[in-house]
Order: C-alpha cells, then sequence, then structure tokens
C-alpha cells in the first residue's frame, strides 16, 4: 500500500538532497571538528557553512547559532539558561497551547518555586495580548510563546509581542519548531532573544536541532564540557547531522523565497474546504486567518478521533489527532481545550500537516477516502442521531 | 500506536451486531461524549429466556468498538444468569487482549451489560453509589474499590487503566492511594498522636533520648551532645568532643538532632547550640 504522508508536524521526510549532503560525513569525513589537523578543519569548514544556512534561514549572524539535539533541548536551554541569568526573578509567563517542551518544563519548574502564568486563548486560539502584558512585572524572568502551533497552526504575532517584551528589559524566548521553515523569519527585526528549532519538521533529520541567542544575550550552558559551539553546548557535534540541517536550511529558504508554500497552503485549503463540504458538522480548529501553511485541524463531531485515523490507516492515510485516546491520555489535547473546543468536537479532531512533497492526487484521495470513514463511525455512534434529531 | 490484537482489529473494522432494537428487554446505556468513549447496549430474549438478539452503538476508539462488538458476540445464546457471570477480563480475553491502558474499553462493555441486565429486572435506577473521588470523570469510591477488588489493581496507574479515574487533572490520587491501601490492607502510617507531656516527663524523655539514640551515634565520629536545659519547646544543647571542632556542626545539630528529638518526644522541638 502506497502511503500518503499528512503528518508533517509530527515529522517530515529527509530531503534527497539532505541525505545526499549528509552522507560522506559518515564515512570518509569522519574527522573531528575540533582537531589540529586538516582531516578534522574540512568537517569544521562545512559546519560553519552549516551554521550560515541556518543564520540565514532566520535572519541572524552564523554566532549566534547554537546547534543541540532537538527542539526540546533547545528550549530547556533557553529557559533554563534565562533563569539562571537572573536569579532573583522568580516569575516565568508562558501561553496555555505550548508544546509538551515548554509546558512540562514550567509545570516543573512551578513546583519548584517559581510562580508561572499561562496567557489564555480564544477560541479561535489566538493569544490573550492584555493579559500577557498585564502579567508582567520586575520579577518576569522570562516569557516563551510559541511562534506557530503544531496542533492547530495558529501562528502568535511573534515579532510584535517580542518588541514590547524586551522594551520592558524581560528576556524573551520563542518556540519556532513548527515555524522555521514554512513561513518568513527574521530575527533580527523582531525582539526575539532567544529561538528554537528542529531539524526534522523541515526535511533535515531527526536528532538535530539548533539554538538561536541574540548577541549579548546573558547565557549559560545546560551540557557543560568541551569549547564545542564556543562554550554554549559542550559535547562533540552531531556532525553529519548539521550538515544535513545546513542543507535543509538552505534548501527551506530557496522554497520561501520562491513562494513555494503558495502551493502547499493551496493543497491545504482545497483539502479543508472538501471535507468541510462532504462532511457534515465539522469545523476548523483555530484562526483560518493567521496560520501556518501547511496545517489544518478539522473536528468531525460526534465520533472519536482515534477510530478515525485507524480507518485512515487502513488506507495508507497518515494524520494525527487530538483526541484522549490516540495519546494514552484520556483527555483531549490541552491545545483543544485551552480553546474552549467542546468535547463533542475536541474527541473528533483530526489535524493534517502537509509538506512540500504532498502531491495533488493525493489531497484527491484523502477527499474520496475520508467521509465515507466518517460517515460509517457515525453510524456507529450512539448520539449522531439524536444529535440529527435534535 | 498502539499494539491491537488482530481480533481487536477485526472487531473494529467489522464491528459485529451493530445497531438499536426497537422492541428490546433491556438496554443499558454507559459513558458520555465529555468522556471520550460511550456505549448503549441492547438485548432481545428468546422464549427460554436466552438471548437471543444482542445489539451496540459506541462512540469512542477501536477498543471501545472492539470491546462492544465482541460482548453482543459473547452473550448471544445466553440465558441472564449466565451473562451476568461474564467479567470484563473475559471480554478481553475474547479479544485476544487489550492494552493495559485501554482496559477501560472492557469496564465500559461489562457494566453496560449489568445495566441492560438491570433494566430488563426492573430494578430501580441505582443511585449515584458511593461518593465521586475523580470529578473529572464521575468515578465514584465503589468503582475504584470493585476494580481494586476484582481485577487485582494495586496502583493508581492500574485505576486509572480499568475506570479511568485519576486520568484527568490527578487531584483526586491521594485518594485513590487510600482506597488502595484500605483494601490491600496497608493502612498508611498515620503520625502517632504524641500524648501531652508535663515538663518533667518532657525533659526526661529528651535525656533518655539523647542518651539512648543520638550519643551511640555521636559516638560513632567521637561526638557528643550536652543537654544544658529546656525552655518550653527549645532544647538548648552542647556539643562536646570532635563535634565541638567540626566546622559541620550546625547542620549536624538542625538536620540529625532536632529530627530525631521531633520523632522521638515532639514535633515542636527546636534545638539550638549553646556555647
Amino acid at each position: 500500500m502506497t502511503v500518503i504522508y499528512v503528518d508533517n508536524n509530527a515529522t517530515t521526510k529527509v530531503a534527497p538532497e539532505v541525505l545526499e549532503a549528509m552522507l560522506p560525513y559518515f564515512s570518509e569525513q569522519y574527522g573531528n571538528p575540533s582537531s589540529m589537523h586538516a582531516f578534522g578543519g574540512n568537517v569544521a569548514g562545512a559546519i560553519k557553512t552549516a551554521r550560515e544556512n541556518v543564520a540565514n534561514l532566520i535572519g541572524a549572524t552564523p554566532g549566534e547559532i547554537v546547534f543541540t539535539s532537538c527542539g526540546t533541548e533547545s528550549d530547556g536551554t533557553a529557559i533554563r539558561a534565562a533563569i539562571e541569568s537572573y536569579p532573583d526573578k522568580k516569575h516565568i509567563v508562558t501561553s496555555r497551547v505550548e508544546h509538551p517542551a515548554i509546558k512540562n518544563l514550567y509545570e516543573s519548574l512551578s513546583k519548584k518555586g517559581y510562580r508561572t502564568t499561562f496567557v489564555p486563548v480564544d477560541s479561535k486560539g489566538k493569544l490573550d495580548i492584555d493579559r500577557l502584558y498585564d502579567s508582567l512585572g520586575d520579577d518576569t524572568a522570562v516569557v516563551s510563546l510559541m511562534w506557530g502551533n503544531n496542533e492547530t497552526g495558529v501562528i502568535f504575532p511573534i515579532e510584535e509581542i517580542s518588541r514590547e517584551i524586551k522594551s520592558r528589559g524581560i528576556l524573551f524566548h520563542t518556540d519556532a519548531v513548527q515555524a522555521v521553515g514554512k513561513i518568513p523569519i527574521n530575527v533580527g527585526d523582531s525582539g526575539v532573544d532567544m529561538l528554537s528549532l528542529s531539524g526534522h519538521k523541515f526535511h533535515a533529520p531527526k536528532g538535530i536541532g539548533a539554538l538561536y541567542i541574540r548577541k549579548g544575550t546573558k547565557f549559560s550552558p545546560f551540557m557543560i564540557g568541551g569549547h564545542q559551539e564556543s562554550g554554549r553546548r559542550g559535547g562533540t557535534e552531531n556532525t553529519a547531522a548539521i550538515i544535513g540541517l545546513g542543507k535543509a536550511a538552505e534548501l527551506a529558504t530557496e522554497h520561501l523565497k520562491k513562494d513555494g508554500y503558495a502551493k502547499i497552503s493551496r493543497l491545504r485549503d482545497k483539502l479543508e474546504q472538501a471535507l468541510l463540504e462532504k462532511v457534515p458538522n465539522a469545523m476548523v480548529n483555530g484562526d483560518p486567518e493567521n496560520r501556518l501553511p501547511n496545517t489544518t485541524s478539522i473536528a468531525f463531531e460526534y465520533v472519536e478521533g482515534e477510530a478515525i485515523l485507524l480507518m485512515m490507516n487502513e488506507h495508507g492515510i497518515c494524520a494525527s489527532s487530538g483526541s484522549a485516546c490516540t495519546s494514552g491520555s484520556l483527555e483531549p489535547s490541552h491545545v483543544l481545550r485551552a480553546m474552549g473546543v467542546p468535547f463533542t468536537a475536541a474527541h473528533g479532531s483530526i489535524r493534517f500537516s502537509l509538506s512540500r512533497y504532498n502531491t495533488e492526487d493525493e489531497i484527491d484521495e484523502i477527499i474520496e477516502t475520508l467521509p465515507p470513514i466518517i460517515e460509517r463511525l457515525r453510524e456507529l455512534s450512539p448520539f449522531w442521531k439524536q444529535a440529527m434529531e435534535g | 500506536m498502539w499494539e491491537y490484537t488482530d481480533k481487536v482489529k477485526d472487531h473494529f473494522l467489522n464491528p459485529r451486531n451493530v445497531g438499536v432494537i426497537e422492541d428490546a428487554d433491556g438496554v443499558g446505556e454507559v459513558g458520555s461524549i465529555a468522556c471520550g468513549d460511550a456505549l448503549t447496549f441492547y438485548f432481545k430474549l428468546d422464549e427460554n429466556g436466552k438471548i437471543k438478539d444482542a445489539t451496540f452503538q459506541t462512540f469512542g476508539c477501536a477498543s471501545a468498538i472492539a470491546s462492544s462488538s465482541a460482548l453482543t458476540e459473547m452473550v448471544k445464546g445466553k440465558t441472564l444468569e449466565e451473562a451476568k457471570l461474564i467479567t470484563n477480563e473475559d471480554i478481553a480475553e475474547y479479544l485476544g487482549g487489550l492494552p493495559k491502558e485501554k482496559m477501560h474499553c472492557s469496564v465500559m462493555g461489562r457494566d453496560a451489560l449489568e445495566k441492560a441486565i438491570s433494566c430488563y429486572l426492573k430494578e430501580p435506577e441505582k443511585e449515584v453509589e458511593g461518593e465521586i473521588v475523580c470529578e473529572c470523570f464521575g468515578v465514584t469510591d465503589r468503582e475504584i474499590e470493585r476494580v481494586v477488588r476484582e481485577n487485582h489493581v494495586s496502583t493508581i496507574e492500574g485505576v486509572t487503566d480499568y475506570v479511568k479515574a485519576g486520568g484527568g487533572c490527578g487531584n483526586c490520587h491521594d485518594r485513590i492511594q487510600e482506597i488502595i491501601d484500605s483494601i490491600l490492607g496497608k493502612e498508611r502510617p498515620v503520625p502517632k498522636k504524641a500524648p501531652a507531656l508535663t515538663n518533667l516527663q518532657k525533659i526526661k524523655l529528651i535525656e533518655e533520648s539523647i542518651e539512648r539514640e543520638i550519643n551511640p551515634t555521636l559516638k560513632k565520629d567521637a561526638g557528643r551532645l550536652e543537654l544544658i536545659d529546656v525552655d518550653g519547646n527549645r532544647v538548648l544543647v552542647r556539643l562536646g568532643g570532635s563535634c565541638a571542632a567540626c566546622v559541620k556542626s550546625p547542620v549536624t545539630l538542625k538536620h540529625y538532632v532536632e529530627s530525631k528529638l521531633r520523632e522521638l518526644v515532639s514535633p515542636e522541638l527546636v534545638v539550638e547550640e549553646v556555647q
């Protein structure tokens, strides 16, 4: 069975160009970039280029990029560095819809005595900016907000917010794992002090991420060790993955320049509109005006997400769900609950996230396949007929 | 992704006996849309009192649908007395097993069957029995007790897997643990209430504790503790031997002597060192 992969916010395919760029660094180019000999020095040169490419993708300078192992490491490093740099400040701020890398870190810091503010969002997933600004005080060490939401794709106005936060002398971090490579980002124009990104969300391999640290930002490393990454992250470089991330960043920059996302968002919109037309009692979660171009989260009322996913799986269609049952937790996703999505819809929410490798034919096939699945599950459901009879 | 057995997948993708029996003899409804799964179970008896037909409607995940489908197959041809004996474990077994996090789906099947039988026997609709422990999923202490007894569950996670209690906000975890402990006979150690001591008794007890418990321990490091005075709850002591010269002595005092005296004599005591 051929696979139709529309779960690109979970992870993406490694681009063939990326794999090709990486391969020599697993075999003949195995030198240590820290070595004094030219054999290692060549690898250091390639890492320098990769760093430039990553910096270029987000409008940073190469010296502001630190390679890490993943988005979670970048997030954790940033928040811990922020609170260590300002040990007297005991208040930290984030939103209610963050990825677990931030959410669970904040909850753990809350147990350690930090006062935490989780700023709410409205029913469209838009941040309550007044509440955010009202929460800030002299005691606030750091504000961390995601750029694009992994479940709904909703984009927070990070440039504007970060400038305001910076003007108040508070550190600003953004988890831009879902946004980098999908929308143009220029940290230089913003007030962002630190930004997390992850390679495998834009066609680099898993196990490589980066943290942007604005020049002049107080910082202390999470991984203490050798002088790698200018002392900001110890440990021998994951050279092949760094080269891969650099190549993926270069490809993403070109793709954004050519407006490659116009195609992806057109396919996304086609999928979304067709499903909303064909399936009654279906609705989009999140603000359609401010969304990542590749993401749609659609709620199918009165059916349960895991059942939908497994039936789609029978047709080779890979998506994901905000329902409880898929994650092993018993409650629907905290993102949908924070938005106040009713239970009738939250349990049946499916996220489709596209990439540049998706084709029109694939989208057509999903449009053909999914409506009968929903219909079938609704026939099984005791609530559907009741709801229809009012 | 869950590891479902082929039988679970089969009953999910090809569910048996879906639908409503309009003139059913018994109907049982359990769960709710808020909880993420719900099942309505119907049965019809033949002239011999055996279940002739059974159907279901389920909102829920694959294992909820499969458990419901399995239940309808299992009860057919059984008398109500026989059907009553079906446990949730039987449903899970029929399906070749369920992931442990999904056992609540089989419990839902059993509950629907019990409700349908009560409905047929015209037993009065049971009031919520017991007190609600888990607010998120509306689970009572009786239901938790039952799962601990019948399914040999001994942890909070186990209770959550079977009846969902504790799977939401987590505020009820202490209460669930108490229920588990009381059934498994592990009463939680309740701090013994110290009898009120007279001043004289208190001083004697402090003296005894220092001689019998504290000094023998300090002696290992060639140290010694001398009781100078007791003023209310302030215990004034002097450190002798190598303790006196030890730079760590304030730590020794605070962490060891005080906690020992609080444990043995009274939790209100404060230890102070005098020169």
